[in-house]
């Protein structure tokens, strides 16, 4: 201890003497870590799994409706389901939870008179939806699987609708206008808007800046006409409408399935291809089941949702504190090998090779908590202000977390430490008598 | 001056060389992508819509217990709504015209679709076009600002409407130059018929316009993003966009007038105040603002980089001058000129920032591979190394010059001197 003592000391009379040099590897240290760390920070946030206590029991059915791989080139089917194939899902209900899921955005009247109406973002999800996804309830809860069957005119509204319409108090049971119908508010969820937007990477892309502000059981979404966002056709519905889509081969929902056992997860891949080889039989589907059956991680990394942009810009960030570790191993050995003499004369007092490494490791580390230290300060800046470089919905990912305050720290002092191997393994092999007698 | 001093004396300190030069080796290869990532969003951030976009701004609104567009009387009821929109948008004092649009340039919401020479074609298959379209009226053309290069504009007779979600024959389509090249590559698409997204019913070419992009800016856009179709037809549906050319310089306030006039037509409506009257320049702002991060993203890595690698420099050289002082002198006292010395540290950076590069330009050739295989990136164009690769050794140059100078100072007399 009173050797470290020893060290610090003699780390810090000697950075202390060339300023200038210590300046140069302090901010370099600090602006690669910090470069490194606000690149990740939002890669970090864009690549993180939104549901790791259950993503592994999660699935994304996929069916190749279409026949017709050569239109994407790389085989892979529709990432969303047609109503026929949502509702067959449905009902057959193979998994131990299921829901299918469509976006929604109607126009909701406040309660208060004289508010012009609002358009919001929603759901149209069965029952399962909510105790399958965890969603936080603040009161109430999902409504029951009755509901579903009856197409009941019930809403679960987020936490921000919730405070908008009413105020913040308890509002279950009582009643929202909704695109002109009345709906019976059964459950208020907590803020929740996990990303990436796993329920709906067909329709959101992927990342939302808002979470849902409702949700409607699918059924009655059907029944009410509440008009969906986004579709994709391989060719033009036959007959027109919302109910025209509905009878078509356009893909417009998404599908959730939990499956708890490898077991249910085979069952269930044998149940798509049984499904899928009946709907040939039909005369609905042309070619060989072609289906895919991931689990949230796997779908996730499938559908690449994570932007190259963000992936690049993290690696470019690497490389930069690369460099700068390469600068600071530079100006490390041209400042250890500066000191050959003083070496030279500890040596020859008696001072081991591993008391020059401690030495000089000591004072590499300095330059690496320093360097942390300035990283910390432009970090903080960093995030901050990324959003005035990144898109809104990937910048306000990124936030700073004690777990991002100590990583910072923790990488500039090992990277530093590790920059300093080479310089001390010089220093510790300078010849004592040598030293003494050139000078 | 003979090199073989300069290359015995680098043997002396190879590790220092070494590190210098892979150092300028990495910033030459990140340096060089992340310049030619920059130049490629400046491009593709610059490209001109074909809009004239000043004084140009899109209303989107929500009718609220709006009749259904599924069912012909329903169809005529929201035509009739859209209408008394737009007849009021048009007679707002600062509004100069008006076209009813399902999206504009760089929206990122588009209907797309396929064009063929022959009728029935399946989407997708062979000789089939890809195309957006552009569901207006008989002002698209002045309220957008496109320039028509051949044939008419729409007039109020081509007019029809529909509802959103039904087909409806296309009797006549106004396509961009573009389109109209590679539909017809002898020219003269102006009366030829098109098929669209496999239809038996034949659409007429009647005008060709210079140039208009596509809405969407996603890279599944890329291979169609000059393939504009507009047709002449008002979209029905409790949904409606209203793209608005303001008199000149009265954008702001013909915004600011446009809500209060919309709600005394009908205030059942949704127009929410940011999102549902948006200014071009707003639009374009959002749909490049990937692009612009990205670019400022990588100049401040750049500058970073430049600024660490030429600060390694200077402290190396510097830590070489002090450590050869002695020599120095010696040198000076037996008549070199200050010159000469100055140019022995500038050769011999000269040399290490040489070999630098050499190993920097296979290093931004591999990363740029890498790049390609994994993102969208193109092969990076010789020009972009070739300075890239002056722009290190200028950089070098710069940064030794400094301790060089000092060098060069020393006086003869040191070499008399004992440490």
């Amino acid at each position: 201890m009173e050797l470290f003592a020893y060290y610090l000391e003699l780390a810090f009379r000697s950075l202390k003497r060339s300023p200038g040099l210590t300046a140069l590897m302090v901010l370099a240290v600090g602006f690669g870590v910090s470069a490194c760390m606000t690149t990740w920070s939002v890669f970090r946030a864009a690549s993180g799994d939104p549901i790791p206590w259950k993503s592994s029991q999660l699935f994304v059915p996929q069916m190749d409706i279409w026949s017709s791989s050569a239109r994407s080139g790389d085989g892979e089917p529709p990432d969303a389901l047609t109503y026929t194939d949502a509702l067959a899902l449905m009902r057959d209900h193979r998994a131990l939870r299921q829901s299918a899921i469509y976006e929604i955005a109607p126009a909701v009247f406040p309660a208060r008179a004289g508010q012009h109406p609002l358009t919001l973002g929603g759901y149209a999800v069965y029952a399962e939806f909510f105790p399958m996804l965890d969603l936080p309830f603040l009161y109430g809860q999902g409504w029951s699987a009755a509901e579903d069957a009856a197409a009941a005119p019930v809403v679960v509204i987020s936490r921000a609708l919730n405070d908008k319409a009413f105020g913040g108090a308890n509002s279950v049971g009582r009643s929202l206008d909704i695109a002109g119908h009345d709906y019976r508010v059964v459950g208020v969820i907590d803020d929740w808007n996990p990303q990436p937007a796993y329920y709906d990477v067909f329709g959101t892309g992927g990342y939302t800046r808002e979470g849902p502000a409702l949700f409607v059981p699918f059924t009655r979404a059907i029944a009410g006409d509440l008009e969906n966002g986004r579709t994709a056709c391989d060719a033009e519905p036959s007959s027109p409408g919302f109910a025209g889509l509905q009878r078509s081969e356009c893909v417009w929902i998404t599908f959730l399935a939990e499956l708890d056992t490898p077991a249910r997860v085979r069952a269930y891949r044998q149940y798509l291809d049984d499904y899928a080889a009946m709907q040939r039989r039909a005369g609905r589907f042309l070619g060989a089941p072609n289906n895919r059956l991931r689990d949230l991680p796997a779908f996730l990394a499938a559908e690449q949702v994570v932007p190259g942009d963000t992936r690049v810009s993290f690696l470019v960030a690497v490389g930069l504190l690369v460099v700068c570790l390469f600068n600071t191993v530079g100006l490390l050995l041209a400042k250890f090998l500066r000191r050959s003499g003083e070496i030279g004369v500890r040596r020859a007092l008696g001072a081991g090779r591993g008391a020059i490494y401690a030495q000089f490791l000591t004072e590499a580390a300095i330059v690496g908590l320093a360097g942390g230290a300035l990283g910390l300060l432009l970090t903080g800046l960093g995030v901050l202000g990324i959003g005035a470089v990144l898109q809104p919905r990937l910048a306000a990912l990124a936030t700073l977390d004690v777990r991002l305050l100590v990583t910072t720290v923790v990488v500039a002092v090992l990277c530093t430490v590790l920059a300093g191997l080479y310089p001390s393994f010089r220093a510790a092999r300078v010849q004592p008598a040598w030293q003494l007698k050139s000078d | 001056m003979t090199m073989h001093p300069i290359l015995a004396a680098l043997r002396k300190h190879k590790a220092g060389v070494v590190l210098i030069s892979l150092q300028i080796a990495l910033t030459l290869a990140i340096v060089c992508n992340a310049v030619f990532i920059i130049g490629q969003r400046v491009e593709r951030v610059n490209r001109p819509t074909g809009l004239d976009e000043n004084d140009l701004f899109l209303v989107t609104q929500q009718w609220v217990g709006a009749p259904s567009g599924d069912d012909p009387a329903g169809v005529e009821k929201l035509d009739v709504m859209q209408r008394e929109d737009l007849a009021a948008l048009r007679n707002l004092p600062d509004v100069a015209s008006v076209a009813p649009s399902n999206s504009v340039p760089l929206l990122n919401s588009s209907w797309t679709g396929s064009l063929s020479l022959k009728p029935g074609a399946q989407l997708g298959s062979k000789g089939g076009t890809r195309t957006a379209y552009y569901f207006t009226d008989e002002q698209a053309l002045t309220t957008l600002g496109l320039h028509l290069v051949t044939g008419r504009a729409f007039n109020a007779g081509d007019v029809q409407h529909q509802g959103a979600r039904d087909q409806r024959d296309r009797p006549v389509v106004i396509v961009t130059k573009a389109l109209a090249d590679k539909l017809f590559p002898q020219g003269n698409a102006v009366g030829k018929v098109i098929y669209s997204d496999g239809s038996t019913a034949p659409s007429t070419i009647i005008g060709v316009v210079e140039r208009l992009q596509i809405p969407s800016t996603g890279s599944w856009g890329n291979a169609f993003t000059w393939y504009s179709t507009l047709v002449p037809t008002r979209l029905d549906s409790s949904y409606a966009r209203y793209v608005v050319r303001a008199k000149p310089g009265r954008r702001d306030a013909a915004m600011r007038a446009v809500p209060a006039a919309l709600y005394a037509v009908n205030p059942m409506r949704v127009l929410d105040d940011d999102e549902s009257v948006k200014s071009f320049a707003d639009i374009r702002a959002s749909a490049y603002r990937a692009d612009v991060g990205m670019a400022i993203l990588m100049g401040v890595v750049c500058l970073i980089l430049l600024c660490v690698t030429a600060a390694g420099i200077v402290g190396l050289t510097s830590f070489w001058v002090g450590q050869r002082h002695r020599q120095i002198g010696v040198r000076r006292a037996l008549g070199a000129r200050k010159v000469d010395i100055l140019h022995y540290f500038q050769i011999e950076n000269l040399l290490i920032a040489g070999a630098g590069v050499v190993l920097g330009v296979l290093l931004a050739v591999g990363l740029n591979t890498w790049l390609m295989t994994h993102y969208e990136m193109t092969r990076i164009p010789l020009p972009y190394v070739m300075t890239g690769v002056l722009a290190m050794l200028v950089l070098g140059q710069l940064a030794v010059f400094v301790p060089a100078r000092r060098a060069s100072n020393v006086p003869p007399v040191t070499a008399t001197r004992a440490v």
